[in-house]
């Protein structure tokens, strides 16, 4: 186990490697630099403004400085937000990301995987249709279309919620909802069809021969086989979802990350399109390794090891 | 992917009209009482409260990128330090700068000195704004090693853009605190618009200690000082910002408001939304927008509020590739854009024709250059270009714009134009922002849409542009020395009327040859709860909160 840990771990690092250098020269190769703009301004003060940023050095000296930097956490000033470096900025926004993200996937795994076993368990039955109406409308409406439908009827129409902003947790439920539409849908869609394979196999008959309580062969054996699929699936969108989303946040005014990885690129905000990238990269492979680990814990027929054997 | 997000936004903007076209309607039958209990209680519910409270609830389109008036760039950061700083001059109702930190000033005859006598006031941290934090300020500006951006607007000062450029030493700018109260400045040229520039962010104070202090003290609520009619209380980056009035302000009695509560919500759809359920005072310009799908419901409600503001819309044209190189031929294309026609139908926010440079508000010849929707002469002009070219068929004409549902359709109903009154095929061409920026100033396009706003109220913002072919902004490789030449006198001509008719005759150069084809002149709309008073925006689209009430 540890040697399988200490190996993923090494393979983890390579890939933020990767992720970083071909991120960096990816950017560099866009036209337009932080300082393209409607007003140019003299050579001068643009070539002041470089050296302020160290921009005037050679590519690859920026490129070891930039590494430098990734390995000591210490992503540099961002080039719009003059007052800010980018540490600060993913220090303010991912902790309101993260909070939204973590409500939102509370919602969607919990939603998700009750509808899926509803719909499963009453195969074909008005329960399966109306879940599965459900999740259709929740993978295929935008959530922007779901944001706004939510701030009419819920914050004008009725004034139950407020429309925007980010001051306290009645602030946070609208946005929470129309971030876990999409997930919970395809969760629940998820779980269904694994149900109702599950339910069908032989183990299931057996349970059910030998007089087990339909609740118990459901709990117990059903849906712990019914989940891995989703755990796999659950790996990339943790990482997704609690670094922002960034229509959900435009729409309801939410401080968090998920802008940042959009405007920074239109804006070619060198360091926060890196700074986010990286961020983004280090908890995607992380999720992915606990994935990966919690597959044992869900079923332990599965063993974690180097050889690549069970 | 950009695309994608290009598309998300706009069918936002889309939905969020049948939305707000709704959201608007139920407004009006709902009685102001029933507000959500979330919003904040800035509007008491009982009718009979004499004074109301002097809060209003603003929002602005994105945080304020800075708030250091030597590096903002940005309107939203500009208006922050308006509210937070003030500068020699402040620009009053009357659009003209009346003295603010300084009490008074003599000029001497050249017009090249100026002596300012600080006003005995202070900092909002109880220190004293002397004419030392002046000359800091202004030659920190100027120092290269700060990078700021908008440094040139301090070039008007004696070897401020040799120091800046690094071929004067800082100590050889035209600015001395000739003690703690008197301030001296040198310029290159006599200025007329000189006072009024002292009221632009880039020339005022800040406080020496705070700064040299704290590299960062302009990002913080706590270290953020200024001397003018508010102070920053608290801001959460991204989220909140809250200005309240500065006790240490030497004109407090005018100050009416207590605090300005900012929310930060990028989408404007909500923000409009937010402004129909009672949570906001004040939705669209100066410090966002309205949803473009909004503007004709708000309109036909006759809650919009519009003003012109100094700012050119202009499709440029690159004259070194033909067929633009001829001059008739750009004339043919500018004189056949029917402008009234795409303001009332198109941009419907009561946008002025252009048939000139520089906007209204600092207008050197108000009957325009040409006259707008002469198809005539267009086909005329166009017809003997073709034959100096030595063609008879106009190629397909690209015209290219920056990504954006706004400059898309003003495209495409000129695309229809010209091929209507022209004949001329017209491809659109459409690029990401900052693609865009860089393929212009390379010159690789045909004819590309730029837009312009004016730093201070003379026309010389708008002329100097396309004084060298190469300078920076200009983008079209046009230049003229006969242009260059009065652009130079203007700069040396002391005496007003003199100088208008200069820059007049200027102007009229550059409509002849024509080498960009103005649009439309900008306006700002917004919409605002009927109690908010005195909020002034200048003729520039600076908002200044400094006379505002709420009654």
């Amino acid at each position: 186990m540890i040697r399988y840990l200490g190996k993923r771990i090494i393979f983890m690092l390579i890939s933020l490697f990767l992720i970083v250098t071909a991120t960096f020269f990816i950017m560099k190769a866009v036209p337009g630099g932080p300082f393209t703009s409607e007003k140019n301004v003299p050579d001068e003060i643009k070539a002041a403004l470089e050296a302020k940023y160290k921009l005037n050095l050679p590519i690859h000296e920026q490129y070891f400085n930039y590494l430098k930097g990734v390995a000591t956490w210490d992503l540099g000033p961002s080039f719009t937000e003059k007052s800010s470096t980018v540490n600060e900025m993913i220090n303010r926004g991912f902790p309101v990301s993260a909070h939204l993200g973590a409500q939102a996937l509370l919602l969607a795994i919990s939603g998700g995987i009750i509808l899926g076993v509803i719909a499963a368990l009453k195969h074909n039955k008005w329960q399966d249709f109306s879940a599965m109406i459900l999740a259709v409308l929740g993978l295929s409406v935008p959530s922007f279309i779901l944001a706004s439908f939510y701030q009419y009827v819920f914050a004008i129409n009725w004034g139950l919620l407020p429309i925007a902003k980010w001051e306290g947790f009645s602030y946070t439920i609208l946005p929470s909802l129309a971030l876990a539409a999409s997930p919970m849908a395809f969760i629940a869609r998820l779980t269904r069809s694994n149900m109702i394979e599950v339910l069908g196999q032989d183990y299931i008959k057996t349970a059910k021969a030998k007089g087990l309580h339909s609740f118990a062969i459901t709990v117990r054996h059903a849906i712990r086989n019914a989940l891995l699929p989703v755990i796999t699936y659950l790996g990339p969108l943790i990482a997704g979802i609690l670094t922002g989303a960034f229509v959900i946040e435009r729409i309801f005014g939410v401080p968090g990350l998920g802008r940042e990885f959009v405007l920074s690129i239109t804006n070619r905000d060198y360091t926060v399109i890196m700074g986010t990238t990286v961020f983004y990269s280090i908890i995607l492979v992380v999720m992915i390794l606990i994935v990966d680990i919690a597959y044992t814990l869900v079923d332990p027929r599965i063993k974690l090891s180097d050889s690549g054997k069970e | 992917m950009k695309k994608n997000i290009f598309a998300l936004v706009s069918s936002i903007a889309v939905l969020g009209t049948a939305l707000a076209g709704c959201g608007g309607g139920q407004q009006a039958t709902t009685p102001p009482a029933e507000q959500p209990a979330n919003s904040q209680p800035a509007t008491p519910s009982t009718p009979a409260a004499e004074k109301k409270p002097q809060v209003l609830r603003l929002n602005l389109h994105s945080e304020p990128p800075t708030g250091d008036p030597g590096l903002a760039e940005d309107t939203t950061s500009g208006a922050i330090i308006l509210a937070t700083f003030d500068g020699l001059t402040r620009i009053g109702s009357d659009e003209k700068p009346h003295e603010a930190a300084a009490e008074s000033y003599t000029v001497s005859d050249d017009k090249l000195t100026y002596t300012f006598k600080i006003r005995d006031h202070k900092w909002s941290n109880g220190d004293p704004v002397t004419a030392h934090d002046f000359e800091y300020a202004w030659k920190r500006a100027l120092d290269p090693k700060t990078a700021s951006n908008y440094a040139y607007q301090l070039y008007y000062i004696k070897n401020g853009e040799k120091a800046n450029k690094g071929e004067a030493k800082l100590d050889d700018v035209g600015v001395k605190a000739l003690d703690d109260k008197t301030l001296e400045v040198k310029l290159e040229n006599p200025t007329p618009f000189f006072l009024e520039l002292l009221a632009f962010r880039t020339y005022f104070p800040v406080n020496q200690k705070v700064v040299q202090a704290n590299e960062k003290w302009a990002g913080d609520a706590k270290t953020h000082i200024g001397n003018g009619p508010f102070k920053i209380e608290s801001w959460e980056h991204k989220s909140k910002l809250v200005i309240v009035k500065n006790d240490n302000y030497w004109d407090k009695d005018n100050v009416k408001l207590d605090k300005i509560e900012f929310s930060m919500v990028e989408d404007e759809n909500t923000e409009l939304s937010m402004f129909d359920n009672g949570e906001l005072d004040w939705a669209g310009s100066p410090t966002s927008d309205l949803p473009t799908d909004a503007i004709p419901a708000l309109k036909e409600q006759g809650k919009l509020t519009t003003q012109a503001i100094a700012g050119t819309y202009w499709y440029k044209f690159n004259t070194e590739k033909p067929p633009f190189n001829n001059i008739k031929i750009r004339k043919a294309f500018t004189y056949s854009i029917d402008r009234q026609s795409l303001i009332d139908n198109i941009l419907q926010r009561g946008q002025l024709p252009a048939t000139g440079a520089v906007p209204p508000s600092m207008v050197l010849n108000p009957n325009g250059y040409f006259k707008d929707n002469d198809q005539e002469t267009a086909k005329k002009l166009l017809e003997e270009g073709m034959k100096e070219l030595g063609i008879t068929k106009l190629p397909v004409i690209t015209l290219s714009y920056n990504t954006s549902e706004g400059h898309k359709k003003i495209a495409e109903a000129i695309q229809d134009q010209w091929k209507k009154n022209l004949g001329v095929e017209v491809k659109l061409e459409n690029k990401e922002w900052k693609v865009y920026l860089e393929d212009l100033h390379q010159g690789n396009y045909q004819i590309g849409r730029m837009g312009w706003l004016g730093d201070f109220n003379d026309p010389i913002n708008f002329l100097e542009l396309y004084k060298d072919k190469m300078g920076g902004n200009n983008d079209t490789r046009w230049e003229n020395p006969q242009f260059k030449e009065f652009l130079n006198q203007s700069a040396k001509e002391a005496d007003l009327d003199k100088r208008k008719k200069i820059l007049a005759d200027a102007e009229q150069i550059l409509m002849d040859e024509m080498p960009i084809m103005p649009i439309y002149f900008y306006t700002q709309s917004w919409v605002q709860k009927p109690g908010v008073k005195g909020v002034q925006i200048t003729g520039l689209g600076d908002v200044d909160w400094k006379g505002a009430y709420v009654e």
